[in-house]
């Protein structure tokens, strides 16, 4: 299949695979949505396919390799290998808009603006009370009132909170 | 020694105190004063064991440059005995109690947010992208051990009590953070390493200022305890690594 398509066309598959491999644990969004597939080449009829992990310890990333390897296996991509990239370390700018909005509608509350640089390793004035923090607006009924349970939930990437109008709990992707 | 044997040795004093503070966060699993807590240690302890692993499998090709064969991350993890782990002392103190932890955490994870953004800066470009990505996760868990350290400290006099006694205990600890021997000055000479006697004033305004947030008091002991870099621990490593290394020891490349 690689070798007799021309090579945008050869490129629009890979990416078209690549877009079907769902992340493992948010299935509404896939390894290119998150920005984790950071690009594709060919060297000597080869596929090099380059992912970056989310955090340095996220168990999924290990998962993530293996579907990728498989999606593409299956797509009969021939001779291909993944490798890692580490450089520039990933953040949640590069989430595309139109998988913020699938994160909201499934019920997980889309990262916000990233804050804090190393002018200052912590700022005392911020913590403790709860008061200054980032409003996130509840994914299920859009309310303002929520509150921070704890700064991080079931994956790495996501903290919990809780809404105060409709009190259903819910997780923020957290900016990174 | 050749450049690549102190490089191996710095990026060992990198990797174990990541790798001995994340399994000390583990022992914590199942044993969380509350589920969140519980999720949070385990996730800061993933964080931490992540990064281990690049330094480890760095230095391992490190030592395969000066040695001809370099050392399998679970090698460098699970059969090296004590006096070769280059971790610092703070970080194998035993959890404590929840202030205990948390004391353990602030001191470390401002010291380890300094020490990263420097390293993000090296010559060396496996140092420098691995502290980049490093620093963005640490970031986070200094707000949050800070966080801690003032909830507690400014909460019920118990609360309160509990945690200036983990600082006082925690202080004499935290001096080793900022000593230079000849390995840090060589990288530093490099560009490869940083200048660790730098970060102490920056570490200390931003202690000073969560403490005096949390209304507690500075401790006034000296931070006299050091040796961890020369391999030279206080008696808890030695119990923390007989449980994480038993079923490597005893049962040679076992696989999950």
């Amino acid at each position: 299949m690689s070798d007799a398509l021309p090579p945008a066309k050869r490129d629009a598959a890979v990416w078209r695979t690549l877009a079907r491999v769902p992340d493992p644990e948010i299935p509404v969004v896939s390894v290119v949505d998150l920005g984790i597939v950071r690009g594709i080449e060919w060297r000597n009829g080869e596929l090099i396919v380059t992912l970056t992990p989310t955090y340095s310890g996220c168990p999924a990333t290990e998962v993530i390799l293996a579907d990728v390897e498989r999606a593409l296996t299956a797509a009969g991509f021939g001779k291909h290998r993944l490798q890692i990239a580490l450089s520039p370390a990933w953040t949640t700018d590069w989430i595309a808009p139109e998988a913020r909005s699938r994160l909201a509608r499934y019920g997980i509350a889309p990262p916000g603006a990233r804050t804090g640089t190393i002018a200052q390793p912590v700022d005392a004035s911020r913590l403790g009370r709860g008061s200054s923090r980032a409003l996130v607006p509840c994914p299920r009924c859009g309310s303002a009132r929520t509150r921070e349970l704890s700064r991080f939930g079931s994956t790495p990437c996501k903290a919990q909170y809780a809404c105060d109008e409709c009190l259903e709990p819910f997780d923020y992707f957290k900016p990174h | 020694m050749s450049l690549d044997r102190q490089l191996f040795d710095y990026l060992l004093r990198l990797a174990d105190s990541d790798l001995v503070l994340a399994q000390r966060l583990g022992e914590w699993v199942g044993h969380g004063p509350v589920l969140e807590e519980d999720i949070a240690l385990t996730n800061v302890g993933l964080d931490l064991l992540g990064q281990a692993r690049l330094w480890f499998a760095y230095a391992g090709e490190v030592e395969a440059r000066f040695a001809g064969r370099g050392r399998s991350e679970d090698a460098l993890a699970f059969l090296r005995d004590g006096g070769a782990y280059r971790n610092l002392l703070l970080v194998e103190q035993p959890n404590g109690d929840y202030a205990q932890t948390m004391a353990r955490q602030f001191c470390f994870d401002v010291w380890h947010r300094l020490l990263l953004a420097a390293l993000a800066r090296s010559r060396d470009g496996r140092v420098a992208e691995i502290a980049a990505k490093a620093e963005k996760e640490v970031a986070y868990h200094a707000e949050r051990s800070a966080d801690w350290v003032i909830r507690l400290g400014d909460g019920t006099d118990e609360s309160h009590r509990r945690m200036q006694a983990a600082i006082d205990d925690l202080w004499m600890y935290t001096g080793e953070m900022f000593d230079a021997d000849d390995t840090d000055r060589v990288l530093a000479e490099a560009g490869i390493g940083c200048d660790v006697t730098a970060l102490a004033p920056r570490w200390r305004e931003a202690v000073e200022g969560v403490l005096a947030e949390a209304t507690l008091a500075l401790p006034k002991t000296a931070a006299t305890q050091r040796g961890g870099k020369r391999g030279v621990h206080t008696e808890h490593l030695g119990h923390m690594l007989a449980t994480m290394q038993w079923l490597q020891r005893a049962y040679p490349g076992a696989q999950w």
